[in-house]
């Protein structure tokens, strides 16, 4: 027996929204979805009439999906924006040159101008001339401390207004029980927040359109329309304590598929106890950058590599911030602990 | 990128394995007994010590138990609260100076009908739990869950707190209570008679009672929803307990490990308001009676090696959860994924419980707004107040989304980016539009359910509706709570009668 559309009440059903478990054609889903995202762009006033704004595209199932339906909606409602895609290239071979193939394709597609920044020539080193020196562990720690700042320097080149990204409902919920399980009450209370307000010279304000998007129904939607992306996992290993807290989330959902939402829901009325220290924004003392500490991570990690210290940056090092500012050379005692250890 | 990874990196390079041999860390004389940490090791006499300090430091340092007062100890036989209970008869037993001087009583709830054992098995933990209370010489309180459905609406209500105390009283009152030295030690003998009625005979179980109750549970689709009102049910047998018997604080035996655990299922239930008051040390949702979590520094490892060198009795009574499969519900799930962690990364527990230490009530201002605003059963603050762009207006939009026929695409567009208008729109489709919704038969609000649970849940917290929503009906619920819903409902449209005429919001 065929299962009729819920919305419609007229098609066939095609499949089960993993959200709500209704059941759905292909045509109320797209509408639902889209629908969705353009609901929470206007609950949250995530852009104004005649922004420019900078989609962080990977050329994955998320950021695809996001240009797809920014600019859908774009057309649609007449937002008046300007939209451009921005890519960052890790220099991770048999990876991202694959990925940035997928991005250089929708920007023909979706006929978006597209501007890619490279570590290579933002910091000198590659991810794969980084892994070569730190080895598979905490390697992550430098591809993500550097794309963060990678895209706001793209987003400067590009002069956007914003930045979106393609984060999804399972991104943050996930960020969410990571933060609990580290104990980072900052990040733990801002994570949830759609946007970040701007923040200084240098920071771009982000957003995530798709933050109440779940990522079964971002790939049932790329699915269902054919859209073109790349899906591989990276070659350098994914990071194994936030994988706990990935596989913990499915299985929750799993369990009650309203988990996702309802973890989001925890973390958006999360509220800290007053007295409980928190870091303070500054800037980096080096290069300007929003910083909590005397030098940004990104500084530190930098230093480390360019030092021959890997260890640097990974683990708290505060105490040698101002050695590192005023170049003096390390102790021996300090510099055997940093230096990487082979396994 | 993991801070705990690193943490625990450090530790691994630092710390030796520990022999046999090893000296006490405390006393560096005696040969160390027990590890309680990585490092940490106790001989006999220091861990005792230790553990028994841990316990005086954590009601001496929050000063919230006033001495003389009558306090509830909810005891399930489980090794957490039947550690507390020692340590409590312990507290009492020393000397002037460090004596505990508040007075005990203990409460057991008999939740078999829940988990579906038999009568006789339920009348053997019965008198199980009698001979370890009667040991103890305290007053006791046998319960069995069944007693819920006699309650009466008014546990649902949060009661005036007696008076604040400040801080300073609490010496103010220690002082004065050493000095008069009145009827001190209390003699069991000397406390109210009512509480022999409980203690002499086993309660009688209503057949009738047990069988509404196997209704309710039956009537809740999933395991998740069935420990949730669970715990909900027996909270409230509780504080029905110490309110009836006289008691002003109840003290719970959740250990730290335990409130791990909690602290990330009530965030994966949704309860993130609510996380303080479910996992803090005090909680004073129900205004009279204040939670008390004093066991809440002990990891379990500390309290069952505690009581086995010094043999402090516990049951093991099956409960709801007992022998259910990892992924048989969120708490279980939770469960089994913080301990597998742990394992792997001992600072796991510690640096959850560190966390539920920095949080709070969102909603500290509202304990004296009035009773609408609290969830009919968590009695906690709600939370549901529509806000933009939030998970909870999102995951409305979603459902009503999908019930409801697309516009054709001419009429579909909404050419301004004014918030609210487009959504106006589809608000009004769903829930104006009955005859349409009608012809689906599927009911304009999610699924087909009759008006009364539709006027339920705008009583209750996000998380409450979840759990409600995972019951094929609520008319099984207890009467109490079908009759204050039904109340709260008729005060709500009164206020909307009358609410031009109000001045003052909160009224």
């Amino acid at each position: 027996m065929p299962v009729l559309c819920s919305s419609c009440a007229d098609k066939r059903a095609v499949l089960k929204r993993p959200k709500t478990g209704h059941s759905l054609c292909k045509e109320c889903f797209f509408w639902a979805f889209e629908e969705e995202v353009h609901q929470t762009i206007v609950a949250a006033q995530l852009f104004k009439h005649g922004e420019t704004v900078g989609i962080a595209a990977s050329g994955g199932k998320d950021s695809t999906v996001l240009a797809h339906v920014m600019k859908v909606l774009n057309e649609r409602y007449n937002y008046g924006l300007e939209l451009m895609l921005l890519s960052v290239d890790e220099g991770i071979t048999g990876y991202r040159d694959d990925s940035l193939e997928t991005v250089k394709r929708n920007q023909q597609q979706y006929e978006l101008p597209l501007k890619i920044v490279s570590y290579e020539e933002l910091y000198g080193w590659t991810m794969d001339a980084i892994v070569k020196q730190v080895g598979l562990k905490n390697n992550c720690t430098f591809c993500g401390v550097f794309r963060r700042q990678a895209l706001d320097r793209g987003a400067i080149m590009l002069k956007v207004d914003k930045i979106c990204t393609g984060h999804n409902a399972d991104d943050v919920a996930e960020t969410v029980l990571m933060n609990v399980l580290r104990g980072d009450i900052a990040r733990l209370r801002r994570c949830t927040a759609i946007s970040t307000t701007s923040e200084g010279d240098g920071v771009v304000p982000r957003c995530k359109p798709l933050k109440y998007a779940y990522e079964k129904e971002i790939v049932l939607y790329a699915y269902f329309k054919k859209l073109d992306y790349f899906s591989t996992e990276c070659i350098y290993s994914p990071n194994a304590y936030r994988g706990h807290a990935r596989t913990f989330l499915k299985d929750l959902e799993s369990v009650r598929p309203s988990s996702i939402m309802d973890v989001i829901h925890s973390g958006e009325n999360l509220s800290v106890r007053e007295g409980v220290k928190m870091p303070v924004q500054g800037t980096c003392s080096r290069c300007g950058y929003i910083s909590s500490q005397a030098l940004c991570k990104s500084c530190v990690l930098l230093e480390g590599l360019n030092r021959g210290l890997p260890k640097l940056g990974i683990g708290k090092h505060h105490r040698l911030h101002d050695k590192i500012l005023s170049q003096q050379p390390l102790t021996e005692k300090e510099e055997r602990k940093l230096k990487s250890v082979d396994f | 990128m993991c801070q705990v990874d690193e943490d625990f990196q450090g530790q691994l390079e630092h710390t030796e394995v520990p022999s046999i041999s090893k000296k006490c860390v405390k006393c560096k004389e005696k040969t160390a007994v027990v590890v309680i940490r990585a490092g940490d090791t106790y001989c006999r006499d220091c861990f005792r010590e230790y553990f028994i300090h841990k316990f005086r430091a954590m009601l001496g340092k929050n000063r919230i138990i006033f001495p003389g007062e009558k306090v509830l100890l909810a005891v399930s036989g489980g090794p957490s609260s039947c550690s507390m209970l020692s340590q409590v008869q312990e507290g009492l037993s020393q000397n002037a100076h460090k004596k505990l001087r508040f007075i005990p009583g203990i409460v057991y709830i008999d939740e078999g009908a829940a988990a579906g054992r038999s009568v006789d098995d339920r009348k053997t933990a019965m008198a199980q739990m009698q001979t370890l209370f009667e040991a103890t010489g305290f007053p006791f309180h046998l319960v069995p869950l069944e007693q819920v459905l006699d309650l009466s609406p008014s546990v649902l209500v949060m009661a005036p707190s007696p008076s604040e105390q400040p801080g300073s009283a609490y010496k103010a009152a220690v002082d004065q209570f050493i000095q008069s030295k009145g009827h001190w030690p209390p003699r069991p003998q000397d406390q109210d008679q009512d509480q022999d009625l409980d203690q002499a005979s086993l309660p009688d179980i209503q057949e009738s009672h047990t069988q509404l109750l196997q209704q309710l549970m039956s009537s809740t689709k999933t395991q998740t929803a069935r420990e949730e009102l669970l715990s909900m049910l027996r909270q409230h047998l509780l504080v029905h307990t110490a309110r009836t018997k006289g008691y002003s604080k109840l003290m719970l035996g959740d250990c730290c490990s335990r409130l791990a655990v909690k602290l990330l299922s009530s965030i994966a239930l949704g309860r993130g308001a609510q996380l303080a008051q479910d996992t803090g040390f005090s909680d004073s949702r129900y205004g009279d009676i204040i939670t008390v979590r004093p066991m809440r520094d002990y990891s379990s490892k500390e309290i069952v090696f505690y009581n086995h060198m010094f043999k402090v009795p516990s049951i093991f009574i099956p409960g709801l959860d007992t022998m259910t499969a990892d992924k048989s519900s969120i708490q279980r799930l939770t469960e089994s994924f913080v301990t597998k962690l742990q394992a792997d990364f001992p600072s796991t527990v510690s640096t959850i419980y560190r966390t539920s230490e920095k949080l709070q009530t969102a909603w500290k201002g509202s304990c004296a707004a009035d009773v609408c605003d609290t969830c009919l059963l968590c009695l906690c603050a709600l939370d549901t107040t529509v806000e933009n762009a939030s998970a909870f207006q999102a995951t409305l939009i979603s459902e009503q989304l999908s019930q409801t026929k697309p516009p054709e695409t001419s009429s579909a567009i909404n050419p301004n980016l004014n918030p609210g208008s487009a959504l106006a729109t589809t608000t009004g489709q769903c829930c104006s539009g009955e005859g349409e919704c009608g012809k689906k038969g599927g009911g304009c609000c999610s699924s087909p359910r009759v008006p009364e649970t539709t006027d339920m849940r705008s009583l209750l917290c996000y998380s409450c509706r979840q759990t409600v929503k995972d019951m094929s009906s609520v008319d099984h619920l207890p009467a109490y709570i079908l009759l204050e819903a039904q109340r709260r409902n008729r005060r709500s449209q009164m206020r909307e009668q009358i609410s031009e005429f109000i001045l003052d919001e909160g009224v």
